[in-house]
């Protein structure tokens, strides 16, 4: 292996070393603020190494991994990730719960899962990347099983979790060796000459095989109908880690999907384009729909990730008609934002709870913005950005779907993005209201009112201005993306 | 510079109000006063004497490739990405339609000094942000840029609502939201198809209003998209049958929000038509004509008889400004001179004429905490004041010769009834039903005999001069109209209206 590739690999390797440095360290003391400490400064120093990797053009490393400026992007999006939920993680579990070291561990494994998801372009390094992921997570979302009086259902929710994660990775493996049988490659630049080099009657088995293989995918990512899980997981896991499956676990998959698709050029094959459209209309409609009903905040959330997945999933179908370029920039703006977006949010609501109680249910935000109006205002800049209105980045994100709609000519799901908006309004709106309200008779002790940690603080403000930055003078952003997207 | 200077006055006024509160609950009022007022002095700075702000017509103009006047123009990048940029002017009518704006800012305030005393940081913020939204509105000239105020001057509309609102708030806030935000999507679309199609023709991405005037579009999506417009400005507007948020809001609203909803927001939606939907679109505006005059006139007369079935004052005077509006609507499509200067007429009479008769209401409800008219009576003898100037705007929105709602009206069908002589027929009728309703509301609330034995103090000096200046604006528009035609004519032009011989 040369030095250039050795350096490409810095990361990786960086956050390997944090992970078993922790493993090291907490078998010798359990200190929850030293883990905590260790663990961010290993994900501070592997989010800084791309001002030393910066690849101008990209470098296959191995044939599993390709680290190229899309990779690293998507990576530092991944560890931003990972940097909020340690930060959240740390008020929520201290003095609440007793053995918390471990957790560290799994979201830093979690993290590398993700980061190397990001950066592969070979199945099998996708393969290893989202089992990495996956496996972390089961543990994650148990993680308080043994503590006395848990605050939510972290056992349903992990044995939910991991066999319908198991289920779908079947499915998406079975999908691979249908391709593998057919194209006889795992790689995704060898996939497009798969079609023309076989016989038209195996060409069934090679469609077959991507659809599994989206089906998988859209398991992961939530989408409808492959999206029952969701809304449970979400609210029966800690909060630190409803965060964390709510954009790692999505950002990953997002960046090896639009990858995969396009590099194996699957659209080649209409059907892939009908199911994908048929998946973001069912998303976008039913998420948005079911969002009206819940009046448990994690569970909004899960359905309201449901229907943002849907809208950007119509930039990846808009990939067929528009250059690659233009669907890679549309889609690294959208996943940006609905990261800065779902960080913000959870980032208030793990504010207001710990791992003993999580106040999560609409009524206990009602008044916020006369209780606490930093938490109220960090809030309702997440939620008008989640709704597109402009002056924040949930509205350039949502120009962007509607610019690559308009110009891939998508007007059926174009339709379907504006009635799912419109019906998403409603439901931000009715939180903001609840937000304005008078708050409910003189609450003793009300956790809104103590003084917040100052790692949350940092997160809420990171996100809340990112958000307007990015709403109101993107432009320096788009500059990035479209550099990375020249270079993909 | 100088509109943008408006802009960042209200901005930063609005931040200054609400940091102002933790001084005391009177000082954010006093902030405001000063932003509007700084403002108001600017707006009549280039009114009257534009020299002294270095203002002719700019320089600009010529490189924009655009005939007519601009007053003001200011052009920078914004997103190159998307051929976004700030480009902000301002003729004739967006002038009027500024100042119109600021002055009914003060006038809200006016409304608001003695009404709002809880968390009035925070309502400052709100008003002084819509506002600036309001004039980012008439003056910008980047469609993108246009759409981002558009919803800009929604949101703190909504905490308006949703905050200092009457009983059923939470309701009338989100379906003013609601009907406003998705018809603004509709636009949105309509705003990317367009820059889309500019695009494909060009290979220039822009969304600046002067390239892309002019724009072919496929024949079979360019009425679509000249709907998409229509359907936002519309609703804004309102029309029957996108009209029925505005009852909602405007009864729950405080009296400044009511003030602030019938003067300015909804002459945004006529602006948008004239500035935007027409211009871009003149061949399917044509064919579309008929059918949105006769929208108009629909939304003239049968408003005009749900008005008189109402006994809730605000939702009464609700009703009748979509009636009023509708004949905005119905001068915009006739598109000629006459008719078109009767739509301006009408958008800047009916801001006065309305925002007066919501103030009286919003001061009737403050005193009496009712709106039901069954409940007044005789009011008269217990505010006369109040009873004159109720009397006053009354007569105004009705129509009298000599007040500017008159002048306007009578230049909308007279331009109209060049166009088609039965929608105009109709339409004059609805000048016979406003003198119905209105004068219901006169006899059920100032006349009759107080039967409730209801007390209430007059007008106070604030209200007063309020209410005594937009009367002195009224009475100009009506005797001596010339002003603001003189001040329209070159937009008119500039949109190349047709002037009969």
């Amino acid at each position: 292996m040369s030095s250039a590739e050795l350096t490409d690999l810095l990361q990786i390797i960086l956050l390997t070393v944090t992970t078993v440095a922790v493993m090291v360290t907490a078998g010798f003391k359990r200190d929850h603020g030293l883990i905590n400490a260790l663990t961010q400064t290993g994900l501070f120093a592997s989010l800084f190494i791309f001002v030393i990797i910066e690849p101008v053009t990209p470098l296959q490393v191995t044939p599993l991994l390709i680290i190229d400026e899309y990779s690293l992007f998507f990576s530092a999006l991944i560890i931003i990730g990972g940097i909020a939920v340690t930060a959240m993680a740390y008020p929520y579990f201290e003095k609440h719960h007793q053995y918390n070291e471990e957790f560290y561990l799994l979201v830093l494994c979690g993290t590398l899962g993700g980061v190397v998801m990001a950066a592969s372009n070979h199945f099998v390094s996708f393969f290893i990347g989202m089992e990495m992921l996956g496996i972390s997570l089961y543990a994650l979302i148990a993680y308080p099983i043994h503590s006395p009086k848990p605050a939510k259902f972290p056992l349903e929710a992990a044995i939910k979790y991991l066999i319908m994660s198991g289920i779908a990775s079947a499915v998406m493996l079975f999908g691979i060796a249908l391709i593998y049988a057919m194209a006889g490659s795992f790689e995704f630049a060898k996939l497009a000459q798969a079609p023309s080099g076989i016989d038209a009657v195996y060409q069934p088995v090679l469609l077959v095989g991507y659809l599994m293989i989206i089906a998988g995918i859209a398991f992961k990512l939530s989408l409808v109908p492959f999206h029952m899980w969701t809304p449970d997981v979400y609210e029966g896991a800690p909060l630190p880690v409803t965060a964390f499956l709510a954009t790692v676990s999505k950002a990953g998959m997002v960046a090896v999907a639009l990858r995969l698709l396009l590099a194996a050029e699957a659209f080649k094959f209409g059907e892939v384009t009908v199911v994908l459209s048929l998946l973001a209309a069912a998303s976008m409609i039913f998420g948005n729909l079911l969002a009206l009903l819940q009046s448990n905040l994690k569970r909004l959330f899960a359905y309201s990730s449901i229907a943002h997945l849907g809208y950007l999933l119509v930039v990846v179908i808009a990939a067929a008609a528009v250059p690659d370029i233009v669907s890679i920039e549309s889609m690294s703006y959208y996943m940006t934002a609905y990261f800065l977006m779902s960080l913000g949010g959870f980032a208030v609501l793990s504010a207001l709870s710990n791992s003993n109680k999580e106040l999560d249910s609409i009524t206990d935000i009602q008044g916020l913005f006369w209780r606490n109006p930093w938490l109220a205002t960090v809030m309702i800049t997440v939620l008008l950005s989640l709704a597109g209105i402009p002056l924040t980045a949930g509205f350039i994100g949502k120009f962007y779907i509607f610019t690559i709609g308009v110009e891939g000519k998508l007007w059926f799901l174009l339709t379907v993005l504006i009635i799912g908006s419109s019906i998403g309004l409603y439901y931000y709106l009715r939180l903001i209201y609840t937000m304005l309200q008078e708050p409910h008779g003189t609450i003793a002790n009300d956790p809104a009112a103590a003084r917040l940690p100052v790692g949350l603080n940092v997160v809420m403000a990171a996100m809340t201005i990112a958000i307007i930055y990015l709403g109101v003078y993107p432009t320096p952003f788009i500059e990035t993306l479209q550099s990375l997207a020249s270079t993909f | 510079m100088i509109l943008v200077w408006l802009m960042v006055i209200l901005f930063a006024g609005g931040i200054g109000a609400w940091l102002a509160e933790s001084r005391g609950a009177e000082h954010p009022r006093a902030v405001a006063l000063a932003a509007i007022l700084l403002d108001l002095f600017l707006v009549i700075l280039m009114l009257v004497a534009p020299d002294t702000l270095g203002l002719g017509t700019a320089d600009t103009v010529a490189q924009l490739g655009q005939q007519g006047e601009w007053l003001v123009l200011l052009q920078a990048d914004w997103i190159p990405r998307f051929g976004v940029s700030f480009i902000f002017g301002a003729d004739g009518l967006g002038l009027m339609l500024i100042a119109l704006t600021v002055f009914l800012g003060l006038v809200s305030l006016g409304a608001a000094w003695g009404e709002i005393h809880e968390r009035s940081g925070f309502f400052y913020f709100n008003l002084l942000w819509t506002l600036a939204g309001v004039i980012g509105v008439f003056t910008a000239l980047d469609l993108f840029l246009f759409f981002f105020f558009w919803e800009v001057m929604l949101i703190p509309m909504y905490f308006i609502i949703a905050i200092w609102g009457h009983e059923n708030k939470e309701y009338a806030a989100m379906k003013f939201f609601i009907f406003t935000q998705v018809s603004g999507l509709l636009m949105l679309l309509s705003i990317l198809v367009l820059v889309y199609f500019h695009y494909d023709s060009t290979q220039q991405m822009t969304f600046s209003y002067f390239e892309l005037l002019g724009t072919q579009l496929p024949d079979n999506i360019s009425m679509w998209v000249m709907l998409g417009f229509f359907i936002a400005f519309a609703t804004k507007l309102p029309a029957v049958p996108v009209h029925n948020w505005l009852p909602d809001a405007h009864s729950q609203a405080p009296t400044a929000g009511s003030v602030i909803l019938a003067g300015i927001l909804l002459k945004t939606g006529a602006y948008g038509l004239l500035r935007f939907t027409v211009p871009l679109f003149p061949a399917e505006s044509v064919v579309f004509g008929p059918y949105a005059m006769t929208l108009g006139v629909i939304s003239i007369l049968y408003t005009a008889k749900v008005a008189f079935a109402q006994t809730d004052l605000k939702r009464l005077i609700a009703y009748t400004s979509v009636s009023h509006m509708g004949f905005v609507l119905l001068g915009i499509y006739a598109w000629n001179a006459q008719a078109v200067q009767g739509a301006v007429m009408t958008m800047l009479a009916h801001g006065f004429s309305a925002a007066a008769l919501f103030m009286l209401a919003g001061g009737l409800q403050h005193r009496i905490h009712t709106r039901d008219m069954d409940k007044m009576g005789g009011m008269w003898g217990v505010a006369p004041q109040m009873a004159f100037m109720a009397m006053f705007f009354t007569v105004a929105a009705v129509g009298m010769p000599g007040l500017g709602n008159f002048v306007g009206e009578f230049l909308v069908l007279l331009g109209s009834f060049q166009v088609s002589h039965t929608i105009t027929a109709f339409a004059a009728l609805g000048l016979v039903v406003a003198a119905v309703y209105s004068l219901i509301v006169i006899q059920k609330v100032f006349f009759g005999k107080n039967v409730n034995n209801l007390k209430m103090a007059d007008l106070s000096g604030m209200e007063f001069l309020c209410l005594a200046l937009m009367m002195i604006g009224l009475i100009w528009m009506g005797m001596y109209p010339q002003t603001m035609l003189d001040m329209a004519q070159p937009t008119l032009q500039s949109l190349n209206i047709a002037f009969p011989g």
